[in-house]
C-alpha cells in the first residue's frame, strides 16, 4: 500500500483553497487537498457536486476563480492545457473521428514531431498494452464502446503523462464490461505507475478501485480517506448515505444504540437479527422490533424492522437460500443487536 | 427508387403527376441544350432543321463572351474565397462562444439570402454611392459575398453543431496549441462541409443576375451578357451554347457538394 498522506514527497496535485464560479453559481468552494505521486485517487459525488470541475481545473480547461493549484510542485495558474504534463480520458472518449485508431493514439507524438517510424512503433506498443493490437488502421466509428475506451486510454498514456485524469470513463459501458474494465484500469495503473485521478458518481467503482477517495457535495469535499475509512467512519450524514447504504438515527433511537444523544450512522450489514430473548454481549447495543418487510436481493436479504422511535434496515447474508429465513417474515418479533463501535457518530452540523 | 424499397408501388395517378412535374421542370432545359446544336440561326423552330457544332466555335471566338466568362469566373472565385474565410470564422464564433448579440449576428448573417436580391442590390448601390466607391470588379465581389457567406456559414455551422466540443479539448490536452488544433482537428472535421459550402457559393455567384445588375457598372458577367443578348439577339444559338456552359459550371459543383455532405453524414452521425 502507498502511504495515504503526501508525506515529505511533493504531491502530484495540490489544491490550496481553490474556488471556481460560473456566474452566480459556485461550482467549487475553497477546496484543498493533495494527491500523492502514483496514487489512484477517486473523486466521488453526485452530479453537480463539483468533482468534474475539479478535474477540468487540473487539466487546465478551467481556471480557478480563487486559490492555487500545483502540479508536481509547480503553480499552474495560467498554464494552458497543452503545456501541462497531464492528460484526460474523456467521458465520451472524444476520439478524432477523421483519424484511424493508430493516428489517434499517435496524436501527441505527431504534435511533438516525433519521426513517423518511432511514432508507429510506440503506438503499436500502447495498443498492445490496452489489448487492441492489430486495430491500428480501424476508424473509431468501427469500434465497440469498450474498444473506444481503450483507444482513449492508449492515446492519453502514450506520452507518459505524470498524471492521468479520467472523467467517468466507464459510464457509457454496460455493467459486465464495466466490472472487467475496473480491474483492467486498476492493474494498468499499477503497471504504469502513473497518478490516476478518477471522477465517478458510482460509489462501488470508487471503493473498488481507489487508494483514496474524496466525497464531493455542493462544491465542497465532505471527506477524504481510504475506501475503508470513508465507508466505516463516514464523517457526515451525506457521506454515510452516498457511500453505501446506511441507517441514519437520531433522538431516542440514537440515545439507545449510541449511548449518547446525537446523530449516528449504522451500516445495515452490521446489525444482526436474533431471537427476542437472546443474551446481549458486552459492548453491544440491542433493541426489540417487528419485521415490516423483506426484500430478496440474491446474495443477501434486506429486512426492514420497526423499532421504538423508528425503523432500521438490516442486510443479512443469504446463507440458507430461499426468499426469507425462518422467523423473518413480516410481523415476526425479533431483537436487533449491533456492536457499539459500529454505531458511527456523525458531525453535528452534517446534513 | 426509394419508393420501391417501402414495398407498395405508387398508384398510376401519382406516377403520372410525378412524371408531369419532372417534364415541366426539365423539358425547357433540354430544349435550351437542343437549340445550342441547331443549324437555324434566326429563330427557334422545332424540330431543329439540322445539327451543327459550329456555334460552339463561334461562341469561343467572340471576345465579349470570353470577357464575360472570365469576369464571372473571377468574381465567383474571389467571392467564394472571401465567403469561405468569413463564413467559417462567423460559424466558429457562433458555435464556440456565447456572447451578447449572438442570435442577432446569426440572423443578420442569414438575412441577405432571405431578402429579395433586388433589395440587397438597391441597398448596396445606395451604400456604394453614398461612400463614393466607383463600380468595379470589387463591388461585384462585395455584392456576391453577401449571399455567398450565408451558404458557407450555414454549412459549416451545421457541421460544427454535430462536432463534439471535447475534440478541441482533447487536442489541446495532448499538447497541441490553438493553431495545431485548427490544422489537425478542426479543419479536417469541417473540410467537406466547407468545400460543399464553397461549391454552392461558387454556383450561386456564377449565375447571379439581380445583385450584379446593381453593382456592376459597365462590366457584364456571363448572366448579364445573356440577359442583354435576349433583348437584342445576334446569333440565337450562341446564347444557348453559353447557357449549356453555365448549366455545366453550376451543376457540377452542386452535385459534388451534395455528394460531399451526404457521405460525411454517416461518419458524423456514428461518432457523436
Amino acid at each position: 500500500m502507498r502511504s495515504t498522506t503526501a508525506g515529505a514527497a511533493t504531491p502530484a496535485v495540490a489544491f490550496h483553497s481553490v474556488s471556481r464560479s460560473f456566474g452566480d453559481v459556485l461550482a467549487v468552494r475553497e477546496v484543498s487537498f493533495e494527491i500523492a505521486d502514483g496514487e489512484f485517487f477517486a473523486m466521488l459525488g453526485p452530479s453537480g457536486s463539483g468533482k468534474t470541475t475539479c478535474l477540468r481545473l487540473i487539466a487546465g480547461f478551467e481556471q480557478p476563480s480563487g486559490g492555487r493549484i500545483e502540479i508536481h510542485g509547480d503553480d499552474v495558474s495560467g498554464t494552458p492545457p497543452y503545456a501541462r504534463d497531464v492528460t484526460t480520458v474523456f467521458q465520451d472518449y472524444a476520439l478524432f473521428p477523421h483519424m484511424s485508431v493508430g493516428e489517434n493514439v499517435e496524436y501527441a507524438l505527431m504534435i511533438r514531431k516525433v519521426a513517423k517510424a518511432e511514432r508507429r512503433r510506440r503506438a503499436g506498443e500502447m495498443l498492445e498494452l490496452v489489448r487492441l493490437a492489430g486495430l491500428y488502421d480501424r476508424k473509431p466509428a468501427q469500434l465497440s464502446g469498450g474498444q473506444r475506451q481503450r483507444v482513449a486510454l492508449a492515446r492519453a498514456l502514450i506520452n507518459r503523462p505524470r498524471v492521468l485524469l479520467l472523467d467517468e470513463p466507464l459510464g457509457a459501458l454496460d455493467l459486465k464490461l464495466r466490472e472487467q474494465m475496473q480491474l483492467e484500469l486498476k492493474s494498468l495503473q499499477r503497471s504504469v505507475g502513473i497518478t490516476f485521478v478518477y471522477v465517478t458518481h458510482d460509489q462501488g467503482e470508487a471503493l473498488a478501485m481507489s487508494d483514496r477517495l474524496a466525497v464531493f457535495n455542493h462544491g465542497r469535499i465532505e471527506q477524504i480517506g481510504s475506501p475503508a475509512d470513508v465507508y466505516d467512519h463516514p464523517a457526515s450524514a451525506f457521506v454515510a448515505g452516498f457511500v453505501g447504504q446506511t441507517n441514519l438515527v437520531e433522538g431516542y433511537l440514537a440515545q439507545r444504540l449510541g449511548g449518547f444523544p446525537g446523530n449516528y450512522a449504522i451500516r445495515p450489514e452490521r446489525i444482526r437479527i436474533v431471537a427476542p430473548d437472546a443474551p446481549v454481549e458486552p459492548g453491544w447495543a440491542c433493541i426489540d422490533g417487528t419485521v415490516v418487510s423483506t426484500t430478496y436481493l440474491g446474495a443477501s436479504v434486506r429486512v426492514q424492522v420497526a423499532v421504538e422511535g423508528g425503523e432500521l434496515a438490516v442486510i443479512e447474508q443469504n446463507l440458507d437460500g430461499g426468499p426469507t429465513r425462518a422467523g423473518r417474515g413480516p410481523g415476526a418479533v425479533v431483537q436487533l443487536q449491533v456492536e457499539r463501535r459500529h454505531v458511527q457518530a456523525l458531525a453535528a452540523s452534517a446534513g | 427508387m426509394p419508393s420501391d424499397r417501402h414495398g407498395a408501388r405508387p398508384g398510376i395517378a401519382l406516377r403520372t403527376a410525378a412524371l408531369g412535374g419532372m417534364l415541366f421542370l426539365h423539358v425547357p432545359i433540354a430544349i435550351i441544350v437542343l437549340y445550342a446544336f441547331s443549324s437555324e440561326s434566326k429563330s427557334f423552330v422545332f424540330p431543329i432543321p439540322g445539327f451543327t457544332l459550329k456555334w460552339f466555335g463561334v461562341a469561343f471566338q467572340r471576345p465579349d463572351i470570353r470577357e464575360a466568362l472570365l469576369l464571372s469566373l473571377q468574381v465567383a472565385a474571389v467571392s467564394t474565397i472571401v465567403a469561405m474565410i468569413l463564413g467559417t470564422l462567423a460559424a466558429a464564433a457562433v458555435w464556440r462562444s456565447r456572447f451578447f448579440g449572438r442570435e442577432a449576428v446569426s440572423l443578420l448573417l442569414i438575412l441577405p439570402i432571405a431578402l429579395p436580391g433586388i433589395i440587397t442590390g438597391i441597398a448596396l448601390r445606395a451604400a456604394l454611392n453614398l461612400a463614393e466607391i466607383p463600380f468595379s470588379f470589387w463591388t461585384i465581389v462585395i455584392g456576391h459575398a453577401t449571399f455567398c457567406i450565408v451558404v458557407v456559414y450555414n454549412n459549416v455551422l451545421a457541421r460544427f453543431r454535430r462536432t463534439n466540443r471535447a475534440l478541441i479539448e482533447a487536442s489541446m490536452d495532448l499538447g497541441a496549441d490553438g493553431f495545431q488544433t485548427l490544422r489537425h482537428v478542426i479543419l479536417p472535421n469541417i473540410a467537406t462541409a466547407l468545400l460543399a459550402g464553397g461549391m454552392l457559393a461558387f454556383a450561386l455567384s456564377f449565375d447571379e443576375v439581380i445583385v450584379t445588375t446593381f453593382t456592376a457598372g459597365q462590366q457584364s458577367t456571363l448572366p448579364i451578357w445573356m440577359l442583354s443578348e435576349l433583348v437584342r439577339p445576334r446569333e440565337r444559338p450562341v446564347t444557348n451554347v453559353v447557357a449549356v456552359f453555365v448549366i455545366a459550371v453550376t451543376f457540377v459543383p452542386i452535385v459534388l457538394a451534395f455528394r460531399l455532405t451526404r457521405d460525411t453524414q454517416d461518419v458524423a452521425g456514428s461518432t457523436k
